[in-house]
């Protein structure tokens, strides 16, 4: 007998449009209203946009495998989000200049997690969870309490507006599509995509068929931060305003969105297509509890338990007798 | 005489270089605190440190089992809030005692949680706990969503103030754990604990029970936590749903300093013991340092992160000598 069995990326966007149709029958929910209802779910995906670049990072250490995980994500979002503002300053032409720092620093941040998890074999949980604490520091000695600055015009323009007044559809979304076809183009059809598929499938057989595990490992860590540093400038460029803990509420979403993705969180199998849909799906999940007005508590409890459910079904290891 | 190895010395006694370190951060402090050996001093130091013994100690025995648990952090937590709201600035002694062995029992539930998810599932330890402990967090929220609440005063003072023959009341917990602990390794659940963590497939091929060892260890660290909760609520007298949570990364950083190795099977307990004191001591030089409180955060995650690296680094520079 054949077991019916759905791609998970499939499986995650019918979970959210199934997500979605429920939550036009709570009180404040969407109702008959169709041009609600696509305003609603335009604005989901808005929202999912942040979320998704995040996770983009947390997908590619996910997929290099070893327990790969980043805990510094959310920090790195504050930090990088903090130096964009403070840079920026309001003026358009020091955007690039912002979007360059918030990269290298991130990568940077990256990169240090991947020299102590390479040549220091300490455990990717231990040693980004420890880099974020190093981060939130950094962070507190920079805000020294309050900062000043300014996201620019342009940033609010590109990112929080519509396309144009024409064409309702966020200029976030747009960008989130380009970005999503780029990783779809590094994962699929580069060769640091097939070594860092190979690396996460078994280390030993990836380097003797030639791979350099050592490098490769320390790009995915610089490049999940270096895209962690791209998600701040985006969030920042979004919300306008920063605070300490403005990075934080994503951390454990971007995780449970790749592992919502269907991306195997011991390694070697997954997709950004899959982290995008699992997004979109977290972050239903969130705002619905918003509206439900749910407290953190709740809304805590039920990331957890959507996280458990999802390695329950996906992140089953071989057992013993096998 | 046989030459002084220093290689001999740290693979022989796992525990040589937290000892080492102990002393160092000893003296660091004494010359800070010229009366840290007075019989007050040395009290209100030790009461401090007991809580984060009693982590590090169950951690151990997760991590030794080849596990790890990043929930005992939510465990101090739900235990705090249960204490502090159930039983309240006014209650009585009995209430106290009743409840604390409610929270002994939530905590070794927890724990179950967790030993089932992993050893009969078969889920990866890092994401379940991480999981769970937003689950955990989430229901300490849920309790007391605002710190407040707490313990009567004549209760906390009991284990303020508690010293037998002039010693503090932690001496006396700690030569416990130890002989608790020596009773345990003599006994066949020992071995098997050794053999699980040091290679599950192989321990399972000579007929160990792996899935009850496993689940086991989860247990007594939910069991650790709940005593570690106690403890810090009758420390601090007061109730904060938060305020275990920056305990599960030092618990793992006491073990792992303590020279139990984050892979499982090599190291014990009174490493990790000694582990959770030296963090302790650490945690007093900082603020005996009088340094900037802007900096207090990034110091700490700073010595947290180097402490971790330590035993790569010493593997590095021992492996560059061969």
């Amino acid at each position: 007998m054949r077991r019916i069995s759905i791609s998970p990326p499939v499986a995650a966007i019918l979970l959210a449009i199934v997500l979605f149709l429920l939550s036009g029958f709570l009180p404040n929910g969407f109702g008959n209203d169709i041009n609600v209802a696509i305003a609603q779910a335009t604005n989901i995906v808005r929202l999912a946009v942040f979320l998704g670049v995040i996770a983009a990072g947390q997908t590619l250490v996910i997929i290099s495998g070893f327990e790969g995980i980043d805990l510094s994500a959310g920090s790195v979002v504050t930090l990088t989000a903090i130096l964009t503002y403070v840079t920026v300053k309001g003026e358009d032409d020091k955007v690039l200049l912002a979007l360059l720092i918030s990269l290298a620093v991130g990568a940077l941040i990256g990169f240090i997690n991947g020299l102590g998890i390479t040549f220091l074999k300490i455990s990717p949980f231990v040693m980004t969870l420890g880099m974020s604490g190093v981060v939130t520091g950094l962070i507190i000695i920079i805000n020294h309490g309050n900062v000043s600055g300014k996201v620019a015009p342009i940033m609010t323009r590109l990112i929080a507006r519509p396309l144009s007044p024409d064409i309702p559809i966020p200029n976030a979304i747009i960008i989130w599509i380009i970005f999503g076809f780029m990783m779809w183009l590094l994962l699929e059809r580069s060769t640091f995509g097939k070594h860092l598929f190979a690396i996460g499938v078994n280390r030993v057989t990836a380097k003797l068929s030639g791979v350099n595990v050592t490098v490769t490992n320390l790009a995915v860590y610089s490049l999940a931060g270096a895209l962690a540093g791209f998600g701040g400038f985006l969030v920042v460029g979004n919300t306008g305003v920063v605070f300490i803990a403005l990075g934080q509420p994503f951390l454990f979403p971007s995780i449970a969105a790749v592992a919502v993705g269907g991306t195997l969180l011991s390694g070697g199998k997954g997709s950004y297509w899959g982290t995008m849909a699992g997004a979109i799906v977290l972050t239903l999940i969130t705002s619905l509890l918003t509206t439900m007005q749910m407290p953190d508590s709740v809304r805590r409890m039920v990331l957890g338990a959507t996280l458990l459910v999802m390695i329950s079904i996906y992140g089953r290891q071989r057992g013993f007798r096998q | 005489m046989k030459r002084f190895s220093w290689d001999e010395m740290m693979n022989r006694y796992p525990a040589f270089f937290a000892i080492l370190l102990l002393v160092v951060a000893l003296i660091i402090n004494f010359i800070l605190q010229p009366n840290m050996f007075a019989r007050d001093t040395l009290n209100s130091n030790m009461r401090v440190f007991l809580p984060m013994i009693l982590l590090a100690a169950g951690q151990a025995v997760v991590i030794l089992g080849g596990g790890i648990d990043i929930s005992v952090g939510g465990i101090v937590s739900i235990v705090n809030t249960i204490l502090a709201t159930q039983v309240g600035l006014n209650g009585s002694p009995e209430k106290m005692w009743t409840y604390v062995l409610v929270s002994i029992g939530a905590g070794i539930l927890a724990g179950a949680i967790n030993g089932f998810f992993i050893a009969f599932l078969r889920l990866q330890p890092i994401i379940t706990t991480y999981a769970t402990s937003f689950l955990y967090v989430g229901f300490a929220l849920f309790i007391l969503p605002n710190p407040g609440g707490g313990i009567p005063a004549e209760i906390a003072n009991i284990y303020r103030n508690t010293t037998p023959l002039g010693l503090p009341l932690a001496f006396y917990v700690i030569a416990v754990i130890l002989l608790i602990w020596m009773y345990i390794r003599s006994t066949r659940f020992g071995n098997y604990l050794y053999a699980v963590g040091g290679n599950a497939e192989a321990a399972y091929e000579t007929a160990v029970p792996v899935t009850w060892v496993i689940f086991t260890t989860y247990v007594a660290s939910g069991f650790m936590a709940a005593l570690a909760g106690v403890a810090i609520t009758m420390l601090s007298g007061s109730g904060n749903a938060e305020i275990g949570v920056p305990m599960t990364l030092t618990s793992i950083t006491a073990v792992v300093i303590g020279g139990t190795a984050l892979s499982g099977g090599v190291g014990g307990v009174a490493g990790p013991v000694v582990g959770a004191i030296t963090l302790g001591i650490i945690q007093n030089i900082i603020s005996f340092s009088r340094i900037d409180t802007w900096w207090e955060t990034f110091v700490k995650a700073t010595i947290i992160v180097v402490a971790l690296a330590a035993p790569g680094i010493i593997n590095l520079l021992r492996r560059k000598k061969v």
